[in-house]
């Protein structure tokens, strides 16, 4: 016990050290960049598969025998506040009763690897880096406190199950590939519902357990075409919007009247 | 073909929605009616937010009975005076209504609201009509003559102060129930999503005494502002109207009421109603069986502010 205890102090205080040491003059650098920065959805729009593509780049001060790297990919989509509820049966039918607010979470996340996350780093890595749908930092209202809860929370595991099916919220870890030792290339599949916004690609490269870069993209998914104009008129003029819908509305009963008339 | 509705945010088949509107023309056609309460529940069927189809289908009804109110007011149909007095009540409620949708939907329990409102309602009305048919047609079967209007029997309402004459109607009435039924109709027709022409008419025609030449021409005057002043509401506190839903349900919509109103004519009243009373009791059948069953996910997820 007091073995491995001493055994994993030294390897963080060599791990630690190692970041501090090569900061100035950065073992690895991470170059990426996606198949596309800017995706039109169009009101047929199916969903569509971005590719991310990157490579490690050495430099001299690269111990030589390191090869050994780790990606994790976090792409997280635009924040919301969401709210889960929970229904329960009171006087014989099904209500919402509980619920819990879930503040500024990310409305798509995908987090990719190249295998699973607990061989990639140890769990206290793992949660302080963000690795897998169980350790990504979903704040919470409770009560008047904000924390992110337990991993096994009946509320916070229904929204990440739930987002899942949906395919906003999904976590492979088999997704990442190395076409050569430093080269690597993963998909970021987005499904028809996915929500516009400006997305964030973080890439974290490891080695041995520890953190040795990191790097960020970012791309834009836009909704272009007529029924973008309608939904940005609802929200923005609301009145305009309720009134020439009840113009319309009026039109069509108008014209249902000219057309149909009888007398 | 798919679309993509802008506010339900989510694809449907255009001509699954277009055959709806035309099912539910027809039969709102058929029995003189919005419709509003076979709309808004089969979109909620299809996967429509309860709180979109309830927005949407105002604009809806709003097309089918101005297009109603057009013919009748030809017809000289319509009481103006009985209708503005309705109005008075029938915006009140309406907004009363559109208020307390929106905060039933930031305590989450708008959908059980709609739900519930649907299932009491729904089966009252459906079942007392049923039953009402199925009396008259059983008289009629063994040779007794019914009418409608049992004149000359004056109930409490007609002790009550503040009387009016409406003179296209020839009848002198107080206006206190008049306006009370105007806020209530609006009231329940911005939360459920329906006209309420279904219980309006009823109310008016043994309740309010007004004869059956312009019972319907009025209620439908009365359905048309309250709809379009609840889409209007609707979309300026909520953002919940789904324009491009409403167009092709109004398209649909208006077609089939044609139709319906021709199969209509060859159809017996008591059957008709008989066979409304059995349609509406399903609706709310349907309702009540989805809220006792368990439900596939206990869970739910809707983003604050956003349309599910």
């Amino acid at each position: 016990m007091s073995r491995r205890f001493f055994a994993f102090t030294i390897g963080s205080a060599v791990a630690l050290g190692a970041t501090v040491f090569s900061l100035p003059a950065r073992a690895e650098r991470l170059i990426v960049s996606v198949s596309n920065h800017r995706v039109t959805v169009t009101p047929n729009y199916s969903g569509e598969e971005l590719v991310l593509f990157g490579s490690v780049e050495k430099d001299s001060s690269t111990p030589a025998s390191r090869n050994n790297y780790d990606l994790v990919v976090t792409v997280s989509g635009p924040r919301a506040d969401m709210v889960t509820r929970r229904k329960e049966r009171r006087f014989g039918i099904w209500i919402n009763t509980d619920y819990r607010e879930f503040l500024q979470v990310p409305t798509y996340l995908a987090l990719f690897s190249n295998r699973p996350f607990d061989a990639i780093a140890s769990p206290d890595v793992e949660r302080r880096q963000q690795l897998g749908l169980n350790n990504v930092l979903l704040t919470q209202r409770v009560g008047t406190d904000y924390a992110d809860v337990v991993p096994n929370d009946a509320f916070r595991s229904a929204f990440v199950r739930l987002r899942s099916e949906r395919g906003l919220y999904r976590e492979e870890t088999s997704a990442v590939t190395f076409l050569t030792p430093t080269l690597f290339r993963t998909g970021i599949p987005l499904p028809a519902e996915v929500p516009i916004g400006t997305y964030t690609v973080e890439i974290k490269l490891f080695s041995d357990g520890a953190l040795i870069t990191h790097t960020e993209t970012a791309f834009d998914i836009v909704k272009v075409g007529f029924e973008q104009f309608v939904a940005a008129t609802a929200r923005q003029d609301g009145l305009f919007y309720g009134a020439f819908t009840a113009f319309m509305a009026l039109m069509t009963g108008w014209m249902a009247s000219i057309v149909f008339r009888k007398d | 073909m798919q679309l993509y509705l802008p506010i339900a945010d989510i694809p449907v088949n255009i001509f699954l929605i277009l055959a709806m509107g035309a099912a539910v023309g027809f039969v709102s056609g058929m029995f003189g009616i919005g419709g509003g309460f076979l709309m808004t529940p089969l979109l909620i069927f299809i996967g429509i937010a309860p709180a979109v189809a309830v927005a949407s289908v105002a604009s809806h009804i709003a097309a089918s009975s101005f297009s109603g109110a057009i013919s009748y007011w030809r017809r000289r149909a319509i009481d103006p005076a009985l209708a503005l007095v309705l109005l008075s009540g029938g915006t009140i409620g309406t907004a009363l209504g559109v208020w307390t949708f929106t905060l039933l939907r930031s305590l989450g329990q708008l959908d059980l609201m709609i739900a519930l409102s649907y299932v009491v309602l729904l089966t009252t009305v459906g079942g007392l009509m049923f039953w009402e048919g199925l009396r008259s047609m059983l008289r009629i079967r063994r040779g007794i003559a019914v009418s409608l209007r049992r004149s000359g029997s004056h109930g409490w309402v007609h002790g009550l102060p503040f009387k009016m004459r409406f003179k296209r109607s020839k009848i002198y009435l107080s206006v206190i129930p008049v306006i009370a039924v105007g806020l209530i109709i609006g009231f329940i027709g911005a939360i459920m999503g329906i006209g309420g022409g279904f219980i309006l008419v009823p109310i008016m025609i043994y309740f309010l005494r007004v004869p059956t030449s312009t019972v319907i021409g009025t209620s439908m005057v009365l359905t048309l502002v309250t709809m379009v002043f609840a889409t209007m509401l609707h979309a300026a506190t909520n953002h919940l109207v789904d324009a491009v839903l409403a167009l092709i349900l109004m398209t649909g919509g208006v077609t089939g009421a044609q139709f319906g109103a021709r199969a209509g004519q060859k159809i017996r009243g008591e059957h008709l109603r008989l066979l409304l009373g059995l349609l509406i009791l399903a609706v709310g059948i349907r309702f009540a069986v989805e809220l006792v069953i368990r439900p596939d996910d206990l869970f739910t997820i809707r983003e604050v502010g956003g349309a599910a």
